[in-house]
């Protein structure tokens, strides 16, 4: 298996870009990774792009076809594109695809692209999307919605450990801290606790300020084998682990309701895989599609241990400068989820942190990062491990 | 909205509406809602029918106030996940009092309105639980 | 061979509006009202219950207490002035839910407020020819009144199911016999695809209730060669207090006879099952060997008397399924605004 670098990364702004079209977005944000690689077109072997429900939000299949097309790989290239979808894990597995392709051999260059287009329906018919990524006809026909399967998480996790709204609302204060200096990000204000704490109940305990908004967006980034990397950067980012892993579809059948097996599999497959533990990782970006996704995510990628999610977050320790800092980006909470995009944002965030150049965000001395990307309530994760040594 | 189609709605009518579920006789684990295919056993297991008598225990709930698409008319309603007697978890709405909801509350099931596709379309009707 | 009430169950929803708050929207007089109806609160459906779901439960109810293999249930009649689909039966889905499909006949029944006993009288027939074993029979319904209109201070919503059968070992209480009154009087109807029924105002009464109730009833007594003083307990479908009350005094039955299921008052009406529930009430209580008179009446007209004579039986059973006094325990009072919710009388976008 051969190993794999980064090469170039682009992300679109992200938020509500009432003025952007789907291809928009993607187009920009691929050209703008081909762009930051010096990647001639001609260079690029396939292309992998995570979307969650183009039939949804915009009606539009046959996905990887349209974009390769407006990205001009199409009509004379014939670049072949596969889109990847595991709801809102699909950027993480279009990435986790493309290292694959150019691991096994197959493929030099590869683009790893995601985007969602979200704002085009109302925000009833995008709820009503994102829910089609739980159990359909087990949850969602009970009115089971993505905030209210999180929310029996919270409670569950409060009951079992303490955990309190307030430690919640830390998670979003921090992300919103960190999103303030980060900037494609959909909010770039600070809140406070109090204003969490005050904010309308969406499905108790969560309120409107523990969920991801929804988002517009698209990212990219572009993949090459380590052995030629310096043609094309400087900074080549290396792919030290992935890591993937399903539980099941439904929250209502999982081992524990409060651990996302998923997480902890993925995440053990890529610490596996690229040698390394917990104490190794300087940053992450996790799915923080609702605060209490963070807490689970830290606690089940070894972080901290079970149950200690909350208080640690409440301490600091995961704040840019604290032991383990955890969405710089602003995560999914202030950077905002365009779902298929994200898995391939969060890489971007680690890549640009990695290269140093994430500005008043950036970690100090970071080498070595991690991404994780979960889909639905936890059926699917997967995790990445970069590292700027090779 | 929770527009499922008629026949993808009626095909598991049974087990919403009685609560039959599955077991698989090798391993003796029972599951509603139903599986073809034990997870244990995978191909070694037998699997049979069950029709539960849904008597539970609340494991986890939210409230939710924003509802999903087609439950607007019923907000706050209260989503839950219950565990049967025999083992099996499945979410559902718990009829009753937000207020009175707590962790580890027994339960019995209770036929009622799921939802319907919009005033011309078919009613579907299923099993929701009550405080026992 | 007799034939007779092999079990009963009966559901109503927990909630209940007082008739003052309903007043109080309607710039009305609450005492006025409920001295002259005799009710003073009534009961409505949950956002999520509907004429089926509560004929389910009251099915299921009856078929718990007497513990009875569903599959031997030849038959399910639902009646109803509120079945949720004008077409497509409201007794298929019963009969899935309480586990009687597929080898069964089924329909539902309307006629106003008397489409439960006639189920009931239909499954006798069937049952005493041989060609069902047992049979159900329902009223339920989550009776429709307009907005401002008399009937929203009465129309409430409840269910009872009777299951019907000849085995004498089984036979709670036995139907000795039933008569029928009937002629056409438009006094109360719901035209095809119409949110709320419209009706003669008094006209209801006298060429209405009064006449057929008590042709019915005396014409069943002359059959039967009985009288009032003959039953321990009486009857009378009851839309509100004041009807069954005169037409039991018109007839010669005490107030201590109607007592027992004179349920009308803490309930409401019910409509198709209003009788059947006072039935229900009443068996609740009675002791083996007791008698009872009841007459159930649909407007449109017509008037189902029947008379009843409790066994030991109910002993065995009684306990095995809630009683109506327990269904009306512990209701949960609500506003005019939650009730007009739950009764769809606000239209969402």
């Amino acid at each position: 298996m051969r190993e794999v670098a980064i090469i170039g990364v682009k992300n679109t702004l992200f938020g509500e870009q009432w003025d952007r079209s789907f291809r928009d977005l993607v187009v920009e944000a691929g050209v703008g990774a081909v762009e930051d690689a010096g990647v001639a077109g001609e260079k690029i072997d396939s292309m992998f792009v995570g979307n969650m429900s183009g039939g949804q939000f915009v009606e539009q299949e046959h996905i990887g076809a349209l974009i390769a097309d407006y990205s001009g790989l199409a009509k004379n290239l014939h670049v072949p594109s596969t889109r990847v979808e595991a709801a809102c894990a699909s950027g993480g597995l279009a990435l986790r695809q493309a290292i694959c392709a150019v691991a096994s051999g197959m493929d030099d260059i590869v683009i790893a692209a995601g985007v969602e287009k979200m704002t085009d329906v109302p925000s009833s018919k995008a709820s009503s999307a994102l829910a089609a990524a739980a159990d359909r006809e087990w949850e969602g026909i009970m009115g089971a919605t993505f905030p209210g399967l999180y929310a029996m998480i919270a409670r569950m996790h409060m009951h079992k450990y303490g955990t309190t709204s307030e430690q919640l609302a830390e998670v979003a204060v921090k992300n919103h801290f960190n999103g303030q200096f980060n900037p494609i990000a959909q909010y770039r204000n600070t809140i406070t606790v109090d204003a969490v704490l005050s904010s309308i109940m969406v499905a108790d305990p969560l309120r409107i300020f523990d969920c991801s908004p929804i988002t517009d967006g698209a990212s990219a980034v572009i993949l090459a084998p380590a052995d030629i990397a310096h043609e094309y950067t400087d900074t080549p980012i290396y792919v030290k682990g992935t890591g993937q892993a399903s539980d099941t579809i439904a929250l209502h059948d999982r081992r524990d309701i409060t651990t996302l097996d998923a997480s902890v599999v993925a995440g053990r497959r890529a610490y596996e895989m690229a040698g390394l533990g917990p104490k190794d990782i300087d940053l992450v970006e996790v799915h923080d599609c609702f605060t209490i996704a963070e807490i689970c995510a830290i606690e089940d990628l070894g972080f901290v241990k079970k149950g200690e999610g909350g208080k640690v977050t409440q301490q600091g320790e995961t704040a840019i400068g604290g032991r383990i800092p955890v969405n710089t980006s602003g995560g999914l909470k202030a950077c905002g989820h365009p779902v298929g995009a994200t898995g391939i944002k969060q890489a971007v965030e680690i890549v640009q942190q990695l290269r140093g150049e994430a500005g008043k965000r950036q970690v100090d001395g970071a080498e070595v990062g991690m991404t994780h990307n979960v889909g639905g309530s936890g059926a699917t994760a997967v995790v990445h491990i970069f590292s700027r040594n090779r | 909205m929770i527009t499922m189609s008629v026949p993808r709605f009626w095909r598991k009518q049974i087990a919403r509406y009685n609560l039959v579920g599955t077991y698989c006789k090798t391993c003796n684990e029972y599951f509603y809602p139903p599986r073809n295919v034990c997870p244990t056993c995978r191909r070694d297991g037998q699997i049979g029918e069950h029709k539960f008598n849904g008597n539970g225990e609340l494991i986890t709930y939210t409230v939710i106030h924003t509802a999903a698409e087609g439950f607007e008319g019923q907000t706050p309603y209260v989503l839950g996940i219950v565990q049967l007697e025999e083992g099996p978890r499945l979410t559902s709405q718990i009829v009753g009092d937000p207020k009175e909801m707590h962790i580890g509350m027994k339960v019995r099931p209770v036929f009622r309105r799921l939802g319907q596709s919009g005033e011309r379309g078919m009613i579907y009707y299923g099993t929701k639980f009550v405080p026992a | 061979m007799s034939v007779g009430i092999v079990s009963y169950g009966a559901y109503i929803p927990r909630y209940r509006i007082k008739l003052d708050d309903i007043a109080k929207v309607w710039g009305d007089d609450a005492e006025i009202l409920k001295s002259g109806l005799m009710v003073f609160e009534k009961s409505f459906p949950d956002v999520d219950e509907d004429t089926a779901t509560i004929a389910v439960e009251a099915a299921r109810s009856a078929v718990r207490r007497a513990g009875i293999d569903a599959q031997r249930i030849g038959a399910v009649y639902t009646g109803s002035e509120s079945h949720p689909y004008a077409v497509k039966p409201t007794s298929t889905i019963v009969a899935e839910a309480v586990g009687a499909t597929p080898v069964l006949t089924a329909a539902d029944f309307e006629f106003a407020c008397k489409a439960g006993t006639a189920a009931v009288q239909t499954c006798m027939g069937l049952v005493a020819s041989g060609m069902i074993d047992l049979g159900m029979a329902i009223g339920s319904d989550v009776a429709q009144g307009a907005p401002g209109d008399a009937l929203e201070y009465t129309a409430a919503a409840g269910g009872v199911a009777f299951i019907i059968g000849s085995k004498e070992s089984e036979i709670t209480a036995i139907i000795e016999d039933t008569y029928s009154f009937t002629t056409d009087t438009p006094d109360f109807w719901r035209r095809e695809g119409m949110p709320y029924p419209e009706h003669g105002g008094r006209f209801t009464g006298e060429p209405g209730y009064f006449k057929h109730v008590t042709n019915a009833a005396r014409g069943l007594m002359e059959k039967m060669n009985t009288k009032p003083e003959d039953y321990d307990f009486a009857v009378f479908h009851q839309p509100n207090g004041k009807f069954p009350s005169r037409a039991a005094s018109m007839l010669g039955f005490s107030k201590e006879q109607i007592k027992p299921g004179l349920v009308v008052p803490r309930l409401g009406n019910t409509y198709s099952g209003s009788c059947m529930m006072g039935i229900a009430a009443t068996l609740d209580q009675a002791k083996p060997g007791d008698r009872i008179f009841a007459t159930a009446f649909g407007s449109g007209a017509g008037a189902d008397a029947f008379s009843i004579t409790v066994t030991d039986r109910i002993e065995e059973i009684r306990n095995s399924a809630p009683k109506v006094e327990e269904l009306l325990a512990n209701p949960i009072y609500a506003d005019y605004a939650k009730y007009a919710r739950h009764k769809g009388k606000i239209k969402l976008a």
